[in-house]
This record gives C-alpha cells, structure tokens and sequence, in this order.
C-alpha cells in the first residue's frame, strides 16, 4: 500500500503522458494530466509555505539563536499573503467594477504590487548582483593557467567577456580592415575581440552545448524509464516514514 | 575606537549627510498623474450604477509642477525601502551583520507568499475553483464565466490528491504524500522523456547531420563554410566521444576525447562569461537605480 500504489500511480501517468505522443486517443488525457499536475504544482507551494512555518514556528518556540529572524520572516510572510489573497487596494475590473474582486491581483497600486516592486524585485535582484563580487573573487582566485585545459577555459572566458563589451573596440577596433595575403578572404579585422567571440560562439561553444544537450536529453529518458518501471525508487523515501 | 571603525562612521555619517542634502533638493520623491476611471455595472439585473476611481501613472520629477501631477506617498515611501533593501544587501560585502539578516529574513518571507499568492491566483483559483464552483467564482472572482457552465466534477481527483500532498505537514500519515509525488513525478518523467527525446536529442542530432565539404552553385569548394561544418560536428562528435564511458579511453579514443574535452573548456569558458556579464548586468542595475532613481544624480 505504501509503496506499490505509488508505483502504479507514477507508471500509469507516465506511461499515459507518453502515449499522448503516438495515440490519438490519449491526448484528452494527457491534456487533463497536465492541467492536474500544475495544479499540484501550485500546491506544492502551499506546501513549501506550511514547511516554512512549520520551521520558522519551531525557531521561535525553541528560542534557537537567530529566533528573532524567523520572527521577521513570518510577519513578512503573513503580510505578503495577506494583501495578496485579499488584493488589499485592488481596483475592480473595468468590465466588471461591481464585483470587488475582479481586479487582476499585480494591479498597479495594489498593495500586493508595492510589496513586488518595492521589496521583491530590489531584494531578488540585489541577491543576484551580489553574486558578481563573489563569482569575481572565486574566479580571480580558482582560475589559474595550471594545464591545457585552464587555460583554454580562461582565454575564451577572457576573450568573450571583452569581447562582448566596449572594451573590444579600444582593445582591437584598431585593427584594420584589410585582407592579411593578397585576396585570401581574410582580414585583419576578423580578429578583432568582437569577431573572435561570435567565431566562438557560433563555432565551438554551439558544438560543446549540443552535445551535452544531447547527453542531458539521453540521462533525462534513461532516468525516466528507470523510474516508470519502477527500477529507480528512490523517490519514495524511506520505509521508516510514518 | 578601532581604526575600521571609525572609517565605517566617518562614511556612514558623510553617506546620510549626502542623503539629506539631496533629499532636500527634492530628489528621491514619485511623482503621479491621477488618470480618473468610470465604470457602469456590467450585469442587466443590477442597478444602473457608475463607479469612479483614480488610477495613478508614474511621471518623471520635471513634471512635477503639470496639473493633475502629484505627490505620491506610498511610492516615495516604497522608493526608501527598496534602497534601503539595495543597500542593506550589499552590506554583506562587508560582513554577515544584522541589517543583512533583517533584509535576508523579509526576502525569504516575502518569497514564499509572493509564490503562494501567484500560484493560487493563477492555477487554484482559476483552474480549480472555477472549475469545481463555477456559480459561486462567477460573483466572487470571475464575473466572465458564463452562468451555464457546470461544475467539472473531474476536478476533485486533482483536489484530493492535493489535500494529500499537504498531509506531508502532518506528524502522522505523512506516507500518504507519497501517491501525490508519484503522479507528480510519473508526470515529469513521461513529459520530460517525450519532449527531451524530441528537441534535444533527434532535433539537435538533425541539426548537426550537415555535409563536410559545401559547394556553391558553380561547382566551385565554399572552403569557409566546409571548415565551419567540419569544426561544428568534429567539435560535437569528440564531445560525445568523451562522455562516452563504457568504453576505456585509449588509443585513438584518448585524443578524441581529450579533444573533446578542449571544446567542452571553451564552452564553459564562454558561459562563465556569460554568467559573470548578466551578474554585472544586474549589478549595474541596481547602481542606475540607487544613483539615478533614488538619489536624481
């Protein structure tokens, strides 16, 4: 009961998804399968939410180190729940003004909009910018020409980031625009950064990303079937659960 | 006092004093354009009603003086808070401290119900709410659904496997989680092995089958496009040949693969680059923010 049902329930879905691919006949299934997973997908949210609380709750009643911040996400949370279910200053839709919960819930002005404009989008975006100082860092640090393949890796990085800025025109903008042996279709300019870093990635880094493409594409099928048969179960956990 | 210290003061104290003066020469206030809204109610059995709101519209601060331009508190307030926000993040670059915790905890918060509010608004509302109850979605959220629809019944199978999927919070019976996660995985592993199949693998071995030597309509050898194909599906070939691990990697094996390898360097090296770019990029988003936005330099 615990584990079989699962794995007929996962064979049956999966099994049923890719047959929406060669029978006509099971595309409405794979249709209405579809729309069922996102829905569970939004409620793995939920779930992530209910965990979250769970676990900041637990920070605070325990009076853990740091409880005072769990005691900041919470009321963040709730806030942000909040005026986003209840579309706090949310104007109705214009179709439709006499129902007071028409308004598309990101309406501009709302409270659940300021939240996203003022707190989430800064915070996210500042999160992410920071990673450039320590990526920077990381790179200044690991990145040594200690064999062939460091220092291909370097020089390409090297070239594509200067080539893709305005750094590659002062560098090589000078180089002139001339064939380099008489009529040989080859100038000077093409070894400009600019050029240098679209030969590049037109060329190799197309080639490296297709064939590991084609790997992922290849590991993702194997990893699928093992788990449709049920050969992989690890998904299941434990049998010691509750 | 410490001598980092009081360096951080001495910056700390010139940074607010730089604040006030160019919050006193007006600069880090929104302004907006009150544009007034008039609805009638759309339904034939209600009163024959007009609704008027405002709508506000975001206006540069050299149309500050325009007539129906005003000052607008809420966005000022947010405009404070999201450099605020800015620079208490950055403050990591100088250290874990409090404020960078403060902020960490409100993101975190602010996250989790930004994805609960989105998730609901988009899937449960509308595609299980108004599908299960369609009369009472009709007068609360959805006025568009038609009064004929009826319930789709299908949609309680979604719905328990749903209140199944958050028995994981119980301490007991969480097990039951576990006939959610396999439709949800069963799905995954049946959408992802069709369509990886399909764009990844066939579509991009399709793309690589090209010839080695290319001609022009004349007859003539295009040399330029015959050594580019001839890189492109060397470089693919080799690649595969080095993941290519049930065999050992001798011989003419061991070249290739290595020559593989060499392509798969320039391939990160050039998304490395990428990386650190759009990091900057992000970066330099934030300064045009803090510097332009917020403080009108």
């Amino acid at each position: 009961m615990k584990r079989t049902v699962p794995l007929f329930i996962s064979a049956i879905t999966g099994f049923v998804l890719i047959g929406t691919a060669f029978i006509p006949k099971f595309v409405d299934w794979g249709n209405d399968a579809m729309a069922w997973f996102n829905l569970l997908a939004a409620f793995a949210f939920i779930l992530g939410g209910g965990n979250l609380l769970k676990m900041q709750l637990q920070k605070i009643s325990a009076q853990q180190p740091g409880w005072g911040y769990a005691a900041v996400t919470l009321i963040a949370f709730f806030v942000t729940l909040f005026v986003g279910l209840v579309k706090v200053g949310v104007h109705p839709n214009v179709k439709f003004p006499e129902f007071a919960w028409s308004g598309d819930y990101l309406q501009e002005d709302g409270a659940f909009w300021w939240l996203f404009e003022y707190i989430f989008t800064p915070l996210s975006a500042t999160m992410f910018a920071l990673l450039a100082f320590y990526i920077s860092s990381a790179a200044f640090r690991a990145f040594r020409a200690k064999n062939t393949e460091a220092t291909i890796l370097l020089i390409i990085a090297v070239i594509i980031l200067l080539g893709r800025t305005y750094a590659s025109v002062w560098l090589t903008g000078w180089l002139p625009d001339e064939f380099i042996l008489g009529d040989s279709g080859i100038k000077y300019s093409d070894f400009n950064l600019q050029n240098l870093s679209e030969v590049i990635m037109e060329n190799f880094t197309t080639a490296g990303m297709r064939a590991i493409k084609i790997g992922i594409a290849l590991g993702v099928a194997s990893t699928s079937l093992k788990v449709l048969l049920g050969v992989d179960r690890s998904y299941l956990g434990s049998d010691q659960e509750v | 006092m410490k001598q980092s210290t009081l360096i951080w003061t001495i910056l700390m104290v010139a940074g607010g004093g730089f604040l006030l003066f160019q919050a006193s020469k007006g600069n880090g206030r929104v302004y907006v354009r009150e544009i007034p809204v008039e609805a009638t109610a759309s339904q034939p059995d209600s009163e024959p009603q007009v609704y008027q709101w405002t709508k506000n519209q975001q206006v540069p601060q050299s149309e500050k003086d325009d007539p129906g331009v005003s000052f607008s508190l809420s966005r000022t307030v947010g405009l404070w808070v999201a450099a605020f926000c800015t620079l208490a993040i950055f403050s990591f670059l100088y250290g874990d401290n409090p404020l960078y915790k403060f902020t960490e905890a409100i993101f975190v918060g602010v996250s989790a119900g930004y994805a609960m509010v989105v998730a609901f608004w988009t899937e449960i509302a509308t595609n299980l709410f108004a599908k299960l109850l369609p009369g009472l979605a009709r007068i609360t959220f959805y006025p568009d659904i038609d009064s004929t629809t009826r319930p789709e019944l299908l949609y309680l199978i979604p719905l328990v496997l749903s209140i199944l999927l958050l028995w994981r919070l119980s301490p007991k019976g969480s097990w039951i989680a576990r006939w959610p996660l396999a439709f949800f995985i069963g799905a995954t592993a049946g959408i992802r092995l069709i369509s990886y199949l399909e764009t990844d693998f066939i579509g991009q071995l399709q793309s690589t089958v090209m010839p080695f030597l290319v001609f022009a309509s004349d007859g003539s050898l295009l040399w330029d496009k015959s050594l580019k194909n001839t890189v492109f599906i060397v470089g693919v070939l080799s690649c595969m040949v080095y993941f290519f691990f049930s065999i050992e990697h001798e011989g003419i094996i061991k070249y290739v693969s290595r020559l593989g390898i060499w392509v798969l360097m320039v391939t990160f090296g050039a998304s490395f680059a990428y990386t650190v770019m759009g990091r900057i990029a992000l970066l330099s988003g934030r300064l045009v923010f803090l510097f332009n936005d917020w403080l009108g330099i």
